[in-house]
Parts: C-alpha cells; sequence; structure tokens
C-alpha cells in the first residue's frame, strides 16, 4: 500500500481532534472486547465432551450445542421421522431460490410455494395417511417449529391484509369502520398479551368440547396480529398506485373490482415489497413468542436444555448460538427480500437512463 | 367518488352513460348502486352481529357450565398474593382493583425508563455512524445490524439469564464506587432523601414542563427543550441538595440504597438496546433527510457550524423523526409484556396469569388488559401527535 492510499483513510480517522479521540476510543473499545471474546469462543473452547464435566472453565462449552443440535432444529420430532422435516424444509428451500432466481418458471415455483407446499408440508408433518406414522403438534419444535409458523402465518395475513387495506379504502362506511376497528385493535395490542389470551380465551368461546390444538391456536392469533400489519403496509402501497392508472383502466373499460385486481393490486405489492419484508423478519422474530405460551420453538428448546443437570450454566452458550442462528436467518430473509425488490419490485419496471 | 369512476360504476346498474342524477335511482330500486351497497352493509352487519351472538352464547354457556358469571365485581376481592417488586405500597390484603395500578405503575415505570434509554443510546448510534470516523461508523453500523436481526425475547433472556444470573452473590458484589453495586439479586444504588421544599420546586418544575407542553408556546427547538431542560435543571439542584443513603453489606445481604431488581434490569436494557437500533436509523434517517443545501445556505448567511444545527438542520429533522419515533415509543409500551417472560411482576404477569389462575376470570381479564394498553397507547400517540402540531406550525 502506497501513502497515497494510506493517507485519505487516516485523514477520515484522526483529521480532528473529536475524531482522533473517536478513533482511539473505538480502539480501546476493541481491545477490551474482541480479544476476551476469542478466547472464550474460540481459543480456549471445548468441542467435544458428553457433559459439562468435559469442557473448560474458561472457555465456551460448545460441546452442548452439538450433543443438542437435532433438538434445537427439530425439537421433540421422532428421531426416524426427521427426514419428513428435512424435506420439507428443503422443498421450501428449493422453491424459494426458484421463484427468486430461476431463468423461467419463476411463477410456478411461486405457485407450488403457495399451494402445494402448504397442504403437502401439513401431511408430511403431521402424518396419519399414506401409512406416514401421525406426529402430535406438540412434538413439533425447534428452529423448524419458527420457520413453519412464519411460513403458514405469512401464507394466511398476506390475503387477509389485502382484504382489510381495500376495506380500509372501502366507500362503504361499515365496511371501512370495522376494518379500521380490527387494525387499530390488533395494533394496539401487546403481541405476547394476545397470544397468552388466544390460547386461554379460544376454548371459552367454542362451543363445548370442540378443542383447537394449541400450535394453530398460535398461528391463528399470530396470523391475525400480522394482518393487521400487513394491511397497514399494502394500504401504503395502494395509495402509491398513481390514480391515473384507475382512470385508464376504466376508461378501457374494465369493472371497477378488475381494475383493482388486476391494475392497481400488482403494482400496490411490487411498493409494499420493502414493507412486507420487514414484517416477515419482524414476525420470524416474534415467533419466539410461542416458547412463553408453551410451545417448544428454538428459543423454548433451548430454555429447556438449559435445566438438563448434565449441563447446567450453560446460557451463555445456548443463547449465544440462538444469537447466531436467528441472525443468519434474518439476513437469508432480507437477502430474499433484496433481491424479491430487484426482480419484481417497483424499480425493475421503471426505464433505466 | 370521483367523476371518473361514475358513470363507469352506473354501468352494470343499466343506466345510461351519463351519471344518474344522485338520488333519482332510474330502474328497480334494488338495481341501484346505493341500494346494493346498503344491502351488502346490512348483510354485513348482520353476519357480524350474528358470530358475535354464536361467540357470546358460547362464552355464556362455558361459564354457566364451570358456575362462573360476567362482572366486574371480583375487583373488589383481597387479591391475597405478594407483589415482589412495586413502587406504590402493597401488601397481600390489597384488592384486585388496587393490584391492577401497582403493576400499571410497574410497567409505565419500565416503559418510561426504557423510553429514555432507548432515545440515547440510539441518538449515540446514530452520531456515530454520521461522525464521518469509519471506525465508530462501521462499529455502530455492526452492533445495530446484531441488535435488529435477532429476536428481541432472546436478548432479554440473554441479559437475564446468561448476564444478569450468572453474577455473584451479595457478599461478592462488583463495586462501581460511589455507593453502586451489582449482584445476583440486582443493581444497587444509593438512595437520595429530598427535603420539603425541594420537592414542591420540582413539582413546580413539572407543573410549568405539562404546562408549556399544553400551553401557546413560539415554536421554536428552545421551546420544545424548555420543559425537558427545566426538568433536568431541578434534578441537578435536587441531587446536590439531597442526602444520599449508601447500600452497605450487612450479613448475607445489603441494607438500605435503591435495589433495581434483576428482572427490570434485564427488561430495561433489553427493550432499550433493542428500540435503540431502530431509533438510530429513524434519527439518521431524519437527518440525511434535510438537504445540504439548508446546511450550506445557513453557512453561507454566516451561522456558525452549531447554530447551522441547532437552528437549521434539527428542527426540521425533529418534524420527520416524530411519527416514527412515535411508533416505537408505543412499540416499547407494548414490549414491556414481555417481562412476563422472566417474571417481571408487570400487567401481563400480574394480571394475565396469577389474577387469572386464583380468579378464573378470563373474560374481565382479557377486557381489562387490551382496554388498559389500548388507552395507554391512544394517550401516548395523541401527547406525541400534539408535539408534532406544534413544531409543524413553524415554517410552512
Amino acid at each position: 500500500m502506497t501513502a497515497r492510499a494510506i493517507a485519505p483513510a487516516l485523514r477520515a480517522l484522526f483529521g480532528t481532534p473529536l475524531n482522533a479521540v473517536l478513533t482511539l476510543a473505538m480502539i480501546g473499545l476493541f481491545w477490551l472486547a474482541i480479544p476476551p471474546f476469542v478466547e472464550w469462543a474460540f481459543a480456549h473452547a471445548t468441542w467435544d465432551g458428553l457433559s459439562r464435566k468435559a469442557c473448560a472453565p474458561d472457555g465456551a462449552c460448545w460441546a452442548f450445542v452439538r450433543a443438542r443440535f437435532a433438538l434445537f432444529i427439530y425439537g421433540r420430532y421422532p428421531v426416524e421421522e426427521r427426514w419428513r422435516v428435512g424435506v420439507v424444509l428443503v422443498t421450501l428451500a428449493v422453491l424459494a431460490i426458484g421463484a427468486l432466481f430461476a431463468p423461467r418458471g419463476r411463477g410456478w415455483c411461486l405457485g407450488l410455494l403457495m399451494t402445494v407446499l402448504p397442504i403437502g408440508g401439513a401431511i408430511l408433518l403431521t402424518g396419519g395417511i399414506f401409512g406416514l406414522r401421525p406426529v402430535a403438534t406438540g412434538d413439533w419444535g425447534g428452529l423448524m417449529l419458527n420457520v413453519v409458523i412464519t411460513f403458514v402465518a405469512v401464507l394466511i395475513s398476506l390475503p387477509i391484509g389485502v382484504a382489510l387495506a381495500f376495506g380500509r379504502q372501502s366507500e362503504l362506511p361499515v365496511v371501512r369502520w370495522v376494518s379500521i376497528t380490527f387494525i387499530e385493535v390488533w395494533r394496539g395490542s401487546p403481541l405476547l398479551a394476545v397470544l397468552f389470551m388466544g390460547l386461554i380465551m379460544l376454548p371459552m368461546f367454542l362451543p363445548n368440547g370442540v378443542t383447537v390444538d394449541n400450535l394453530v391456536r398460535a398461528v391463528v392469533v399470530l396470523s391475525l396480529f400480522e394482518s393487521a400489519y400487513m394491511a397497514e403496509t399494502i394500504r401504503g402501497g395502494l395509495q402509491g398506485v398513481p390514480k391515473g392508472q384507475t382512470e385508464a383502466a376504466l376508461a378501457l373499460g374494465m369493472h371497477k373490482t378488475g381494475a383493482q385486481a388486476l391494475v392497481v393490486l400488482p403494482q400496490a405489492m411490487r411498493l409494499a415489497i420493502p414493507g412486507i419484508i420487514n414484517i416477515v423478519v419482524d414476525l420470524f422474530k416474534d415467533t419466539t413468542l410461542v416458547s412463553i405460551v408453551g410451545l417448544f420453538d428454538l428459543m423454548g428448546v433451548i430454555n429447556q436444555s438449559l435445566k438438563d443437570p448434565n449441563w447446567l450454566g450453560l446460557a451463555m452458550e445456548g443463547y449465544t448460538f440462538a444469537v447466531v442462528l436467528f441472525f443468519f436467518a434474518c439476513l437469508v430473509i432480507s437477502l430474499a427480500g433484496q433481491t424479491l425488490e430487484r426482480r419484481f419490485g417497483s424499480a425493475s419496471r421503471t426505464p433505466r437512463r | 367518488m370521483s367523476p371518473v369512476d361514475q358513470p363507469n360504476a352506473a354501468l352494470p346498474a343499466g343506466a345510461a352513460m351519463r351519471p344518474a342524477p344522485a338520488g333519482r335511482p332510474r330502474g328497480p330500486w334494488l338495481r341501484t348502486r346505493r341500494a346494493r351497497a346498503t344491502l351488502w352493509q346490512a348483510l354485513a352487519v348482520l353476519a357480524m352481529i350474528a358470530l358475535l351472538l354464536w361467540l357470546a352464547g358460547n362464552a355464556r354457556e362455558n361459564m354457566a357450565a364451570r358456575n362462573i358469571s360476567f362482572g366486574f365485581d371480583f375487583l373488589g376481592n383481597v387479591a391475597g398474593f405478594d407483589i415482589p417488586f412495586h413502587i406504590l405500597p402493597w401488601s397481600n390484603t390489597d384488592t384486585y382493583a388496587y393490584a391492577l395500578l401497582v403493576c400499571l405503575v410497574n410497567t409505565l415505570l419500565c416503559a418510561a425508563m426504557s423510553i429514555v434509554l432507548a432515545s440515547a443510546l440510539g441518538l449515540l448510534i446514530a452520531l456515530m455512524r454520521l461522525s464521518g470516523n469509519p471506525l465508530a461508523a462501521a462499529t455502530a453500523r455492526a452492533v445495530m445490524e446484531i441488535v435488529r436481526n435477532t429476536p428481541q425475547l432472546v436478548q432479554i433472556f440473554f441479559i437475564y439469564i446468561a448476564v444478569l444470573q450468572a453474577l455473584p452473590p451479595p457478599r461478592a458484589s462488583l463495586a462501581f464506587g460511589a455507593g453502586f453495586f451489582l449482584n445476583v439479586r440486582g443493581l444497587l444504588l444509593p438512595a437520595p432523601t429530598i427535603d420539603g421544599r425541594m420537592a414542591l420546586l420540582g413539582g413546580i418544575a413539572l407543573f410549568l414542563a405539562i404546562a408549556g407542553w399544553f400551553g401557546r408556546q413560539p415554536g421554536r427547538l428552545t421551546g420544545v427543550l424548555l420543559g425537558p431542560a427545566l426538568i433536568l435543571a431541578w434534578a441537578v439542584a435536587a441531587a446536590l441538595s439531597a442526602t444520599w443513603e449508601l447500600p452497605a453489606l450487612k450479613g448475607f445481604n445489603f441494607v438500605g440504597g435503591l435495589r433495581i431488581p434483576p428482572e427490570l434490569l434485564a427488561l430495561w436494557l433489553g427493550l432499550s438496546i433493542y428500540t435503540a437500533a431502530f431509533i438510530s436509523e429513524i434519527i439518521r434517517a431524519a437527518i440525511l433527510a434535510i438537504q445540504h443545501g439548508q446546511t450550506e445556505a445557513a453557512l453561507s448567511l454566516g451561522l456558525s457550524r452549531g447554530q447551522t444545527m441547532y437552528l437549521v438542520v434539527l428542527p426540521q429533522a425533529l418534524r420527520i423523526l416524530i411519527p416514527p419515533l412515535t411508533s416505537q415509543y408505543l412499540n416499547i409500551i407494548k414490549s414491556t409484556t414481555l417481562g412476563a417472560a422472566i417474571a417481571y411482576p408487570d400487567i401481563l404477569q400480574i394480571f394475565g396469569r396469577t389474577v387469572l389462575n386464583q380468579s378464573g376470570r378470563a373474560l374481565e381479564v382479557m377486557v381489562l388488559l387490551l382496554g388498559v394498553f389500548l388507552s395507554v397507547n391512544l394517550v401516548t400517540s395523541a401527547l406525541m401527535n400534539r408535539w408534532n402540531r406544534k413544531l409543524m406550525l413553524q415554517g410552512r
């Protein structure tokens, strides 16, 4: 590196007294934080072992995470049936990649993702027909549960969100006020409180003897909750479509409903992609709340594993693993969203200058 | 309805191409647009009423089967449980209604503490990213991305279980000097005793600040900051004049001083750090949104850099800032319910769990909980909107 390349960097770091102080403070912070962390996480870490006793006292005990890895991913899903989870997750990944990157047939991938995968996945995961052993939803768990809940909740909340967004703009006062009330009540309530209530209250409002699976209850509550946020994002998209589009469609003789569904909505969804991706990331993070209402998602499984007498006192390792896993999962969703935005988003249709 | 879509809307009704004059529908009454709209709405209302009646009927049947009736009279009963952390005085002979108030205060305390810390941290991260120092900007960005992309609950558990529960017992407390101690039972602080005159002055300062908030005031940044400045000045004066009682180790535990329990500490830090990451982006976007021309114009008029920031950039940035900041503050208030995950005695933990289990009044508890959160949210957004309007008055 020549002096010419170094000079601007030095100026940026030490140009003014304030900058110099800031740089030194940052270096001091790194000095204090990074070497101990590297020492703990890597240099002194133990990767193999059958219990806490095998681990070095001053390093991370990754043996714990390794021993529990399958549990963290699949929960208590029966070991010999885990291939079913694998098939569903791989299909999800393949179809998602296909919908984003395939040179042709992207629409097919998207269609399969939204129709065949949910139905096939439900059959495969639940079992009970085609000679598949039934697996109770109470045994679903780990990261797989977070992914499944997110996927299903997005699938349900998108159409409801579209309906609510149109409803909020409707000329019919009853429809408008019902939509506004629905959206604002959900948005004003804390998710954990409504999850609590959903799990405790639902049996109260159903006819005697009708029971609903705990997982289904959680998914329903999460879907309704997210649909209110979806509605607001999609409404933003609808408002971003120029009025001339509706007018042009009507002038061409389209019916009013057709103009909204075929002309306005597709453009609105394009505009709403970044907001929808944000909601999906939030939803994925919020699925951890189901651990408080008695489901064993990744968070719940980790909390449970920390109480194992063989692995006591390894909270730091367990939660660090959760942080890393969630960070990369959210990163994948964000990257997929950015690709979606480039391919289908509003920017993709503006003429390049 | 716009004039353009009127003729088209009338088409399926069999009317002429020109819009039918309002109030004089042609053809059979049922086939006019207005009639159909009314009909659809009436059907929707009927369907909704039917659904609500069905739900209510089921609820009544279920409640009758369990021999409970609907009503809020149980709020007058003696609670009989302990609330491990409370600011208002509490004994287990108090009523459920009073328990609601005590844990609402707990919730609001945590929310207020988190709003202050999150705003400060968010400002710090935003300033680091805007500092022009690549090292500081990159660090701030990395911290922000990690915090934003991991669940809030994981962060709270991390702080609570992996950090605070791993602290030494009281006898081996970490001492920070000046009466600050940290141990597995929480953070210990010196407790101030403020005399009557100082408390009176505090009341006056608070009144002036609130009056200034609601009253007419010049729409300047100075006016907006006057209230907080007044309260800050009082706090400094009170801190200097107060007598401080230091916590001291007696036997196995500390005596005296203030104690922040680990649950509150974890919830406070967790909510603050998580929201700060989002607030920093909002602040940064708001400051970057003020066109550079504004700064250049101010500088060319002879204003100093500080004056440019204080008189030109910040007042305009505040306007952009307030609506998204409001929703972050509302998020903090709603997220205090996560306290239930680590047994902080907030309103969800005490009412949604303890009271519900004791009294079995699920419906009433749900109504109370959602009512409380909806009204707290409405009040907060009303206050923030008022501030927003105040800032909007200037200029434009």
